[in-house]
C-alpha cells in the first residue's frame, strides 16, 4: 500500500538527513523521490482491484480513492524536484520540508479514502498540521510567521466546527460511519433542522481545505507568506483532498438513488447550498484577483475561483459532474503547477513577485514566457488549451441538469478572469521592456524541464483528451458499501 | 484536401522559426510560400465546385467532405465540408491572406513572431469557414483570438494594449455565450455536435427555466448565439471594439479584420443560427432588420464625423455590414444572395481601402484627413487606385458593391419597406463622406509638406491590382460569385422561411 511506502520513505529521509548532516541535500531529495515513485507505482498496482472496505469500514479502496492517491503522489513529486535546486529555502530545512510534505501526502491519501467521520477528522488534521509548519518554518520572516499563525487559527476554528457537526451526526445516528449515517437517513424521520446544521458544520471543515467562500480568507495571506514551492503545493494537493472527501461524503452519505437518479434527501437541500457557494466562490475569487499587483496573490485568488468552478460539478449528483471534477483537477494540476513553477523560477533570484518584474520577459526569456502564456490561456479556458476542455466538461455537466443560471455565472467569471490572466501576458509581451533590470536569470536545467513537462500536456490535452476521459470515468466508482 | 487547405499555412512555421532573425527577406518569402498552397487549393475549388448542390442542411450536398471521429466519448467529429455559403468566403480568405503578407513587408520588429501568428490566424479563419461540427467550429473560432490579440497588441499603434484587450474581452464574452448554447444544443439534440444533425431537430416545444422565468429554448439559444455572432459582425451596440482595434492594428491586420473576421459573424448566423432555429429566426428577423438599419445609418454618420482616415474606414465597415444584415433579415433569395455577395465585395473593397491608408501612413506617418490635400497631383497612380476604391465603397453603378447593395435593398424592400427606405439613406451618406474624404485628401492645392512624397511602389501596386480587378469585373458581371452561392441560398431561404412559417402557425 502506498501509505506504508510513504511512511517508510519518511523514515528514510529523516535518517538520510541526519547522516548527511545538511551537507548533501541531494540525498534527501532522491530518497523522497524514490519513496513517491514507489508509492505511485503501488497505487497503480491497486488499479483494477474490486472496491473493498478496509479496517472495519474506516477506509475504503475504490477507483475514486486510487485516482486521488495517484494525483497526490505525482503532484508532490513535482514539488520535491522543485524544492531541490531552490535557494529561497535555507538548505538546512530541506530534509524537514520533504518529511512534512510526505506526511501531508499520507494525510491526504487517508482523507480521500476515509469512510468514517472519525477517520475523516484524523486525516484532515494529519493533512493540516504539517501544512502549518510548512507555511511558517521554512522561511524566517514576519510575513510567513503571520501566515502560519493565521493558517493555524483558521484551521483550528474550521476543524472545531467540523467536529461539532460530526458530534451532531453521531448524536442523531449513533454511529460515525458514513454508511450507517446513510442508512438512518434512508429510514427517514430524522430532525431536518439539526441535520442541516450538522451538514453545514461539517462542510466548514471541508471548505477550509478547498478554500471555498466563506472559509477562504486565509488563502491569500498563506499563499503569499509561504515560500513559493510550498504555495504551489497548497494550491493543488490539499484542495484536491478537500474535494475528494467532500464528494465522497455527499454522494455516498447524503444522497440516495431514486429512479436511477441520485437525489438529496427531502429537507436536506445541500445541492442548492453548494451551488450558491460555488457561484459566490468563483465570483469573489475572480473579482479579488483583478486588483492584485503581486502575481502570487493573484494566483491565490484565482485558485479560489477555480475551486468555485470545480464545486459546480459537485452540485449535480451526476456522474458527468463527478467526472468533470476529476478531469478538471488533472488539468488544473498541470496548468496551476506550471504557472507557479514559472513564478518560482523568476522569484528565486530576485525574491519579488509583482507584475512589474515580468516586463519584457517574452523577449528576454522565451523558454519561460511561452509556457507561462500557455498556462495563463489555459487557466482562462481558451481553446486549444487543456483548461478549455476542462471547463467544457464542467459546463456540460451543469447544462445537462438545466442549471442555466450557474452556467451563466461560470462563463461570465471566465470572461472576468481573462482580464487578470492576460495582464501577465500583456506585461510579458506587450509592454515596453524599458530600463527594467536585464540581469539574466539563471534557471536550473531541471526546473526548465519541469516547466516544459507541465506545458506540453497543457497544450496536448486541449486536442487529445480521450485517455484522460477514460481515466476520469473509470475513477468515478465510489465504494458505497453495498 | 480540406485538411491541407486549412493547415498548410503551418507547414512553414518551423522553417520560419529556425531562420536566423537577420535574414528578414527569407522569413518574408517563407511566409508568402505558406499562404500559396491555400490560395491554389481555393482556386482549384473555385474551378471544380459543383454549383448545383445546395448543402446547408443536407449532408449529401457538401463537397470535399472530410469526416472522422475525433473524441468518441464526446461525439465530437473532425467534420469539414464546403457548400455555397462557405465557398466564396474561402476564396476571400485565401486571397486576402496571400496579399496581406506583401502588405506586411514593412514590419520590422519580431518578424518571426509576426508571421507565425499571422499564419496561425489564417488557419483559424479557414477552419471556421470549413467546420461542420459545432465543437470544431468553436475551436477554430477561438483559435483566431490569440494571434489577433498579439498581432494588435505587439505590432499595433500607440494605444495597442488597450485596443487588444478590448477586442479580446468583447469577443470572448460573445464566444462563451455561444459555448453555453452549444452545450445546451448538445443535450437537446441527442448528444451531437454535428451541425447537420442539429438542424434536423424541432426545438419549438422546448422550454428553459432561468431565474424563475420560463422561456422558449429556441429563442434563448438564438439570442445567445446572436450576441456571440453580433459582436464579431459587429452590430450596434456591440461595435465599440471595432474602431479601436482597427485604428491600432497594423495595416495587414486591419485588412484581415475587416476583410474576413467581420464576415464570420454573419456567416455564423447563416450557417448555425438560421437553419437550426428557423422559427426563432422568423421571430427575430424584424429586430434584425432594425439592427441592420441602425448599423447602416449610425455607422455612416459616425464615419462622416471622423478625421482619422482609418477610423473612417472602420465606421464605414459597420455601415456596410448593415446591408449584409438587412439582406439576411429579409428572408428573400435576392436579399440572401446580396448578403453573401456583399460580404465578398466588402471584403475586397475594405481591404483596398485599408491597404491604401497603410500606403499613405507609411509615407506620411499620420492619418489625419485634414493634414493632406492635393495628393492627386503628386501621386497619380495612388490617387487613381484610391478613387476606384472610394467609388466602389460608395456603391457607384458599374462597380461591385452597387450590385450587392442593390440586391440586399431589393430583398429588404419586399419584407420591410419602411426600414429599407431608411437604409437607402445610408448610400447617400456613404457617398457624402467618401467624396468629402476624396476631396480633402486628393484634390485642392497640394500641401507643401508632402511635395516630395514618393509614389506608390510596385509591391504595393501588386497587392491592390487583384482586388481592383475583382471590384471592376464583379461590378459588370457578378455571376462568377453569384453562381457559387445561388443554390445554397435558395435552399436556406426555403428551409428557414418555409419551415419557420409552418411551425409558427
Amino acid at each position: 500500500m502506498p501509505e506504508i511506502v510513504l511512511s517508510l520513505a519518511i523514515l528514510a529521509v529523516l535518517v538520510a538527513d541526519m547522516l548527511a548532516g545538511g551537507r548533501r541535500r541531494g540525498l534527501n531529495a532522491i530518497m523522497a523521490c524514490i519513496g513517491l515513485l514507489v508509492a505511485f507505482a503501488a497505487a497503480l498496482l491497486q488499479v483494477g482491484t474490486e472496491p473493498v472496505a478496509l479496517f472495519e469500514g474506516m477506509l475504503v479502496l475504490d477507483p475514486f480513492g486510487i485516482f486521488f492517491k495517484l494525483f497526490f503522489t505525482a503532484v508532490t513529486m513535482v514539488i520535491v524536484l522543485v524544492v531541490h535546486p531552490y535557494r529561497e529555502l535555507s538548505e538546512r530545512y530541506h530534509g524537514e520540508a520533504y518529511v512534512m510534505m510526505l506526511g501531508t501526502v499520507i494525510g491526504m491519501m487517508l482523507l480521500a479514502t476515509a469512510n468514517n467521520l472519525l477517520m475523516i477528522y484524523l486525516a484532515l488534521e494529519m493533512t493540516s498540521l504539517p501544512s502549518y509548519l510548512l507555511t511558517s518554518v521554512l522561511r524566517r520572516d514576519a510575513k510567513s510567521s503571520e501566515a502560519g499563525l493565521k493558517y493555524v487559527l483558521f484551521g483550528a476554528a474550521a476543524s472545531g466546527a467540523m467536529v461539532y457537526g460530526m458530534s451532531l451526526f453521531y448524536g442523531m445516528t449513533g454511529s460515525l460511519s458514513i454508511e450507517s449515517l446513510h442508512a438512518v437517513l434512508v429510514q427517514g424521520g430524522f430532525p431536518t433542522g439539526a441535520m442541516l446544521v450538522a451538514t453545514v458544520f461539517v462542510l466548514a471543515g471541508f471548505g477550509f481545505k478547498i478554500s471555498m467562500v466563506p472559509f477562504h480568507s486565509w488563502t491569500p495571506d498563506v499563499y503569499e507568506g509561504a515560500s513559493t514551492p510550498v504555495t504551489a503545493f497548497f494550491s493543488v494537493a490539499p484542495k484536491a483532498a478537500g474535494l475528494a472527501v467532500l464528494l465522497r461524503f455527499f454522494s455516498s452519505g447524503l444522497s440516495t438513488v431514486e429512479d436511477g437518479l441520485r437525489q438529496p434527501f427531502a429537507g436536506l437541500d445541500w445541492p442548492f447550498l453548494l451551488a450558491v457557494i460555488s457561484a459566490v466562490t468563483m465570483t469573489l475569487g475572480n473579482l479579488a484577483a483583478l486588483k492584485q499587483n503581486n502575481v502570487k496573490r493573484m494566483l491565490a485568488y484565482s485558485s479560489i475561483a477555480h475551486a468555485g468552478y470545480m464545486l459546480m460539478g459537485a452540485v449535480l449528483l451526476s456522474d458527468s459532474g463527478l467526472q468533470a471534477i476529476l478531469f478538471y483537477l488533472v488539468v488544473y494540476g498541470f496548468m496551476n503547477l506550471g504557472a507557479f513553477l514559472v513564478v518560482i523560477a523568476l522569484s528565486a533570484q530576485t525574491r519579488r513577485e509583482d507584475f512589474e518584474h515580468y516586463r519584457g520577459l517574452g523577449w528576454r526569456m522565451p523558454l519561460l514566457a511561452v509556457p507561462m502564456a500557455f498556462f495563463m490561456f489555459s487557466l482562462t479556458g481558451i481553446p486549444p488549451f487543456a483548461g478549455f476542455v476542462g471547463k467544457v466538461y464542467l459546463f456540460r455537466a451543469v447544462i445537462e441538469q438545466d442549471l442555466y443560471w450557474l452556467a451563466f455565472v461560470g462563463i461570465l467569471n471566465s470572461v472576468v478572469s481573462l482580464y487578470y490572466y492576460m495582464r501577465i501576458v500583456k506585461t510579458m509581451y506587450l509592454d515596453d521592456p524599458g530600463e527594467s533590470p536585464l540581469e539574466p536569470i539563471r534557471v536550473p536545467r531541471l526546473h526548465t524541464a519541469l516547466i516544459l513537462v507541465m506545458a506540453v500536456p497543457t497544450l496536448i490535452l486541449g486536442f487529445r483528451f480521450g485517455l484522460l476521459d477514460r481515466l476520469s470515468s473509470y475513477s468515478l466508482r465510489i465504494f458505497t458499501g453495498s | 484536401m480540406l485538411s491541407w487547405l486549412t493547415f498548410s499555412p503551418l507547414l512553414v512555421v518551423v522553417p520560419i522559426l529556425l531562420t536566423p532573425s537577420e535574414k528578414k527577406n527569407v522569413i518574408r518569402w517563407l511566409a508568402v510560400l505558406g499562404t500559396v498552397p491555400a490560395l491554389l487549393l481555393a482556386l482549384y475549388i473555385f474551378g471544380s465546385f459543383d454549383r448545383s448542390l445546395a448543402g446547408v442542411n443536407e449532408s449529401a450536398g457538401f463537397q470535399y467532405v472530410i469526416q472522422k471521429d475525433w473524441i468518441r466519448s464526446f461525439h465530437i467529429q473532425y467534420y469539414m465540408g464546403i457548400d455555397g455559403l462557405s465557398v466564396s468566403m474561402i476564396l476571400l480568405t485565401a486571397l486576402l491572406s496571400f496579399l496581406c503578407i506583401f502588405a506586411s513587408w514593412g514590419i520590422d520588429r519580431g518578424l518571426k513572431g509576426y508571421f507565425t501568428m499571422f499564419l496561425l490566424l489564417e488557419v483559424g479563419m479557414l477552419g471556421t469557414f470549413l467546420a461542420l461540427d459545432f465543437f470544431l467550429f468553436y475551436i477554430f473560432w477561438e483559435i483566431m483570438l490569440l494571434p489577433m490579440y498579439f498581432l494588435i497588441g505587439i505590432w499595433g499603434g500607440p494605444r495597442k494594449v488597450y485596443a487588444a484587450i478590448k477586442f479580446f474581452l468583447f469577443t470572448l464574452f460573445g464566444s462563451v455565450l455561444m459555448l453555453v448554447a452549444m452545450l445546451a444544443l448538445y443535450f437537446k439534440a441527442g448528444h451531437s455536435f454535428n451541425l447537420i444533425e442539429l438542424m434536423s431537430f424541432d426545438y419549438s416545444g422546448e422550454t428553459v427555466r432561468l431565474f424563475g422565468l420560463t422561456m422558449g429554448f429556441a429563442k434563448l439559444m438564438f439570442i445567445l448565439l446572436f450576441i456571440g455572432f453580433a459582436i464579431k459582425v459587429p452590430t450596434f451596440p456591440f461595435h465599440t471594439w471595432l474602431p479601436d482595434a482597427h485604428v491600432e492594428a497594423p495595416t495587414a491586420i486591419s485588412v484581415i479584420l475587416a476583410g474576413v473576421l467581420l464576415k464570420m459573424g454573419a456567416y455564423g448566423m447563416m450557417r448555425i443560427s438560421f437553419p437550426i432555429f428557423p422559427d426563432a429566426t422568423l421571430w427575430f428577423s424584424g429586430a434584425l432588420a432594425v439592427i441592420a438599419m441602425i448599423n447602416i445609418v449610425y455607422g455612416a454618420l459616425c464615419a462622416m464625423a471622423q478625421t482619422d482616415f482609418k477610423k473612417l474606414v472602420a465606421y464605414s465597415s459597420i455601415s456596410h455590414m448593415g446591408f449584409v444584415l438587412l439582406g439576411m433579415a429579409s428572408g428573400t433569395t435576392q436579399g440572401m444572395n446580396g448578403a453573401i455577395l456583399q460580404m465578398f465585395n466588402h471584403g475586397t473593397i475594405t481591404a483596398m481601402l485599408f491597404l491604401l491608408v497603410g500606403v499613405l501612413y507609411d509615407r506620411a506617418h499620420h492619418r489625419d484627413l485634414d493634414g493632406f490635400g492635393g495628393l492627386m497631383s503628386r501621386m497619380p497612380v495612388y490617387g487613381s487606385f484610391s478613387s476606384l476604391a472610394f467609388f466602389a465603397a460608395l456603391g457607384l453603378p458599374g462597380l461591385s458593391s452597387f450590385v450587392s447593395e442593390l440586391l440586399t435593398l431589393l430583398g429588404g424592400w419586399q419584407t420591410y419597406p419602411a426600414i429599407t427606405i431608411v437604409c437607402t439613406t445610408g448610400i447617400i451618406l456613404g457617398a457624402a463622406y467618401m467624396l468629402w474624404t476624396l476631396q480633402r485628401v486628393f484634390l485642392g492645392p497640394l500641401n507643401p509638406r508632402y511635395a516630395d512624397l514618393p509614389e506608390i511602389n510596385r509591391r504595393e501596386v501588386f497587392t491592390l491590382v487583384p482586388l481592383a480587378i475583382l471590384v471592376i469585373v464583379l461590378g459588370f458581371y457578378p455571376h462568377p460569385v453569384l453562381d457559387l452561392l445561388r443554390t445554397s441560398t435558395n435552399h436556406l431561404v426555403d428551409l428557414v422561411w418555409e419551415t419557420g412559417r409552418v411551425s409558427v402557425h
